[in-house]
């Protein structure tokens, strides 16, 4: 008897709708992100991950229907990030069926966010999404800095120690981006993502870069994470999360089949 | 038959109640289910659940927020025995304390107070986030043909306490994170799980639905 180690999809939407196509055989409507969701809560996923870039107030209602929607559908555990400012968004998200709420900018802005969001409703909620970029020469130690909106910004603020400081404010896991590796389909960048697991006492997900089942194995084994994430290989068919599974399965990694 | 699932302004009720209506339905039972904070609604209820997600202190308060809210709890489930589901924190509040950042009252009804979870593996994260199975200490008709054990259907579980029941005839259920963690407790017509059952998939439809079938 032992925890599973996680599987998670995450979906990019904008006004309610999925940004980056999903290509599943049997979907009527690609771009409806709840059709995906209960394809993949269907399909065995382990969580769901929405990342909301919507800008605008009419969008983020569109945001919030569609969390409702899929719980309504789907009795699977669902995280939303994207755009939480304030104690009353989390709360919004939460009320609309979202079980955690990830949080980036905010927290690299003001840290004392996460205890005020982790004293309202409890660490386990309460996700901070890190991007982080390597900086450190050829040569050099590895080194890796925060970067905010979408990776374009960068803030000079140590990937590690950030990690660790909004832990002790109360973060209860940590999504972990790595904006090197991001779409590159070239593996998670593991150097990082096992410096941040090995420093904080929390859950790691790791996320950005996967193109092949072993790098789903490397996240956990190598770069020490307690879930990993994925979009694409899984949006575009190109792996079903039970082949997933069963490839970590095959390597010594406990997951859920069930 | 009327079920209610108690609001007090604590977390993820939405997915609750969607939950309890579809076991509702793919069972075939004949019953309503309402999301309230009206006190008086549960004095009519015949089945009471009390989900919770969130810090103890602030559950606790949200539920003394609600006027008459304690008592008709008190009189529902101690003195007329009617069927009670503790979720998460929900479940929390049915013990004497919650040492989560600050001590805080519960409800009293399992004897113990609600302790932050220790793994003897120092590798082993804190919150216990994610699926893991479930060991029986004892048969439970909330558990009735659910397969548990290291091969059974998995709960899913988002906590870092659990009660630190003093009664062991109280734990119904444990789950193994670097020893053994408090999943479900229980006694008489009340009992609670700490993993969340409208987010575990089969396992918890299986759940709610025995739950609307158990006759305490």
């Amino acid at each position: 008897m032992t925890l599973k180690t996680r599987i998670i999809p995450c979906l990019d939407v904008k006004d309610g709708r999925v940004v980056k196509g999903v290509n599943f055989v049997d979907l009527i409507d690609a771009g409806d992100p709840v059709q995906a969701a209960i394809a993949y809560d269907a399909a065995g996923a382990d969580e769901l991950t929405f990342l909301d870039i919507t800008a605008s107030s009419d969008g983020r209602a569109a945001t919030f229907d569609m969390i409702s929607r899929t719980a309504e559908q789907c009795f699977m555990p669902v995280t939303v990030g994207g755009g939480v400012r304030e104690i009353a968004d989390i709360r919004k998200l939460l009320l609309a069926g979202a079980d955690k709420v990830s949080i980036n900018t905010t927290a690299v802005h003001n840290p004392d966010f996460v205890s005020e969001a982790a004293d309202k409703f409890g660490n386990q909620c309460i996700v901070v999404a890190i991007d982080a970029k390597r900086v450190s020469g050829e040569g050099e130690d590895d080194r890796w800095e925060i970067f905010t909106h979408g990776g374009r910004k960068e803030t000079g603020i140590d990937a590690v120690d950030f990690a660790r400081l909004v832990v002790s404010k109360g973060a209860g896991e940590i999504l972990l981006t790595s904006m090197d590796r991001d779409g590159t389909k070239s593996g998670y960048n593991l150097p990082l993502t096992r410096a941040v697991a090995d420093a904080v006492s929390v859950p790691v997900i790791a996320s950005g870069g996967v193109g092949t089942l072993d790098h789903l194995v490397d996240g956990v084994k190598i770069g020490h994470a307690s879930a990993v994430l994925a979009a694409s290989i899984f949006h575009f068919g190109t792996y079903t999360i039970e082949q997933a599974k069963r490839h970590m399965q095959a390597a010594g990694i406990p997951v859920r089949l069930d | 038959m009327k079920i209610t699932i108690i609001d007090y302004g604590s977390g993820n009720l939405h997915s609750a109640g969607k939950a309890f209506e579809r076991a509702v339905r793919e069972a075939g039972f004949n019953a309503s289910v309402s999301v309230t904070s009206d006190a008086e609604d549960v004095r009519a209820s015949d089945r009471i659940v009390l989900p919770g997600v969130g810090a103890y202190a602030d559950c606790r308060k949200g539920l003394d927020a609600v006027p008459g809210m304690v008592e008709t709890l008190q009189e529902m489930v101690i003195q007329k025995a009617k069927p009670f589901l503790g979720i998460c924190v929900g479940t929390q509040l049915m013990a004497e304390r919650g040492l989560e950042k600050t001590t805080t009252n519960g409800l009293g009804w399992i004897k113990g107070d609600v302790v932050e979870i220790t793994p003897n593996d120092p590798a082993l994260k804190i919150p216990q986030i994610g699926w893991n199975t479930l060991e029986m200490l004892r048969p439970h008709p909330l558990m009735e043909n659910i397969p548990t054990g290291t091969d059974g259907w998995h709960a899913y579980f988002v906590h870092s306490y659990h009660i630190a029941a003093t009664d062991k005839n109280q734990i119904i259920a444990t789950t193994d994170y670097g020893g053994a963690v408090t999943a479900i407790v229980g006694r008489d017509n009340m009992v609670g799980t700490q993993f969340h059952p409208e987010k575990s998939q089969k396992l918890g439809l299986a759940v709610i639905t025995n739950f609307l079938r158990w006759k305490p």
